[in-house]
């Protein structure tokens, strides 16, 4: 079920509700965006991933309607989008510190948009009240924003944004402003809070963690080019690239040369199918173990650097003997100390391709 | 944090300044409120409210206090009317020479008031610039009289004195709305009428209500305008207090005078604030 949903929306689905085409944003002769092409299923959750500086806030603003691309298209469902102001588009924000109105309060906040688009007063009062009850700030209805808690802003926010029935919802670093447990049990409900009302999201996030757990799709973004696009787990496990690999989860480089079908790094080697010449591989630290008799796996002596504590495993580094280190998970504290020897499965080399610096 | 003598060092200078510069006077003046003057000239140190009395029985202290009162309301009035638009014009939609454009808003605080006001007596003169144009425009026959030496002249003046003062809280309050919270509206369904009324009106409150605080206290209490441009019709509060200082010697009254304006200030500069917090409760 959860594969088959992937599946259709690895692409945007057959019929996907947002259309991004060749997209570039330039300010001056800085160019932030470029060429950007990308689908968005309706009902999808779509994590746009990047460092600070990669132009993912400009693509949402974009999107939102608050910059305009130097060129290239955006299409929502079969209307183009790029050349409508904000406030004519079905597309609701949720700003990055929230943007709730000060001067008014809760309730005032979350009427404001069906009070500007001549919404009757009793349909959005029904409205308001619905949308407060499904982020649970139905008591808080008459505070104002100054007297409630980020997370609770957060909720007012999402209600705000989400009481106008958008066809596509943005989400600006949401969850940037709060703490880590805070930031966690939010994760959570904003996924089940996507599932319930089955809006399509774009979240914008620089936390990898934010976006593995919460999105149907993770967009890549690097210096304003998309790295990858793909479902958490096939981005974790086949990275096409080297910097995709490093910036989601951990990741060790190896620099192998192949000749034959044989990749050979140090004293390592593993047949594979790959062209001829210097080529990189990633290995998630979780895929080298201590030595055992499995057979096809590649075995190689290591001698214990360091090692981190992370609570449910152990980050070990080590180095192998041509000066190469290599980290290695450990699930169990202290198991890998001294001179040992680890391997690894061929197949959980994954040939990347070398993103430039 | 600090050592003693540097903190007696940074806090005795100014609270000294205060003391000689605004305590000692002001208890002056007030104890003068309540004194008299005898007929031939010398203080007699009674102490009465015939003074106070005096001044709210008097129908001539009242029309002047009144007028006053509506002169500087009018002054308030316009100078806002010219001082939002524009620095909602500077502030919001403004981009190129923005810095420019606010201080050529600042720079005629730079020029000596009195220059300012001579200047609209050149204007508006019986052989000034404007009623030798409007004639030479045979627009009208005779030099309009209206124009100088009446209220209608100090209200312009000082409305064109005033403005920046006016103009610069509204400026600050609209330079301090979150560009964020503008956005916020247009997401949510507003034009840009929709946001301005209901977004950037009530966000600017308290730098309007600071503005015609301003305004209003600044021209309640003017002399020089009414001075050179008022005549006889347009005498205001502060020329009777200068002049029961000066040749009508009558200090007392003028104290008292002086002492209902000040409580009148004191109380409008309250209710300012009061409403400058209620707006800016957020």
């Amino acid at each position: 079920m959860q594969s088959d949903r992937q599946a259709s929306l690895a692409d945007g689905g057959a019929d996907p509700l947002l259309c991004l085409r060749n997209l570039t944003k330039s300010f001056g002769r800085h160019t932030v965006l470029r060429n950007i092409s990308l689908s968005v299923a309706s009902g999808e959750f779509l994590t746009i991933l990047g460092e600070s500086g990669s132009g993912k806030t400009t693509l949402l603003r974009i999107l939102a309607g608050f910059e305009q691309p130097t060129s290239g298209e955006v299409w929502m469902a079969g209307e183009q989008l790029d050349p409508l102001p904000p406030y004519k588009r079905r597309v609701n924000t949720v700003f990055q510190n929230y943007a709730l109105f000060p001067h008014l309060t809760v309730e005032e906040n979350v009427a404001y948009g069906p009070r500007a688009r001549g919404v009757s007063f009793d349909e959005a009062r029904t409205r308001v009240t619905e949308a407060l009850t499904k982020v649970r700030m139905q008591s808080f209805r008459s505070y104002r924003p100054a007297k409630i808690s980020g997370g609770q802003q957060q909720r007012v926010a999402l209600a705000r944004a989400l009481v106008n029935q958008p066809r596509l919802l943005l989400l600006d670093e949401p969850l940037s402003a709060l703490d880590a447990n805070l930031r966690r049990q939010m994760q959570v409900e904003l996924k089940a809070l996507q599932r319930e009302v089955g809006i399509t999201f774009i979240l914008v996030t620089h936390d990898q963690e934010e976006a593995m757990t919460m999105s149907d799709r993770i967009a890549l973004l690097r210096s304003g080019e998309l790295e990858q696009v793909a479902a958490p787990d096939e981005i974790y496990c086949r990275p096409a690239t080297s910097y995709t690999a490093q910036f989601i989860g951990q990741s060790n480089l190896l620099r192998a040369a192949v000749r034959h079908g044989i990749a050979r790094t140090g004293s390592m080697e593993w047949p594979v199918n790959a062209p001829e010449g210097s080529v990189l591989f990633s290995l998630r630290p979780e895929c080298i173990r201590g030595a055992t008799a499995s057979p096809g796996a590649v075995r190689f002596q290591a001698l214990v650097l360091d090692s981190a504590f992370h609570g449910a495993s152990e980050l070990v580094r080590v180095q192998t003997g041509e000066s190469q280190t290599l980290t290695v998970r450990s699930s169990q504290r202290g198991l890998l100390r001294g001179n040992v020897e680890l391997e690894f499965s061929p197949e959980d080399a994954v040939l990347v391709r070398e993103s430039d610096a | 944090m600090f050592s003693r003598a540097y903190k007696i060092w940074v806090t005795v200078p100014p609270l000294v300044w205060v003391a000689a510069f605004l305590v000692l006077p002001y208890t002056l003046m007030f104890a003068y409120s309540f004194w008299s003057v005898s007929a031939v000239g010398s203080l007699r140190h009674a102490w009465n409210f015939a003074n106070y009395g005096r001044l709210l029985g008097h129908e001539v202290y009242r029309q002047t206090l009144l007028r006053s009162a509506w002169i500087a309301a009018r002054v308030m009035l316009f100078a806002l009317l010219l001082a939002y638009p524009l620095a909602y014009l500077l502030s919001f939609h403004t981009r190129k020479g923005k810095d420019l454009l606010y201080q050529l808003v600042i720079i005629p605080l730079w020029v000596s008031y009195l220059v300012r006001a001579y200047a609209w007596k050149t204007i508006l003169g019986t052989d000034g610039v404007l009623n030798t144009s409007l004639q030479y425009l045979h627009l009208t026959t005779h030099p309009l009289h209206f124009l100088l030496y009446s209220p209608f002249a100090i209200v312009l003046t000082l409305t064109h004195i005033y403005i920046p003062f006016t103009f610069l809280p509204v400026y600050a309050a609209m330079e301090h709305i979150p560009r964020n919270l503008i956005e916020a509206s247009h997401d949510l369904g507003a034009s840009a009428l929709q946001t301005f009324w209901r977004i950037i009106v009530p966000l600017s409150m308290p730098g309007v209500v600071a503005g015609a605080t301003f305004a209003f206290v600044l021209s309640f209490g003017d002399f020089l305008a009414p001075l050179l441009l008022g005549g006889p019709s347009g005498v205001m509060i502060s020329n009777i207090v200068v002049s029961l200082f000066g040749a009508a010697y009558n200090w007392p009254l003028g104290a008292a005078i002086s002492f209902c304006m000040l409580a009148l200030v004191i109380a409008l500069l309250w209710l300012s604030e009061r409403l400058e917090k209620r707006w800016a409760r957020s």
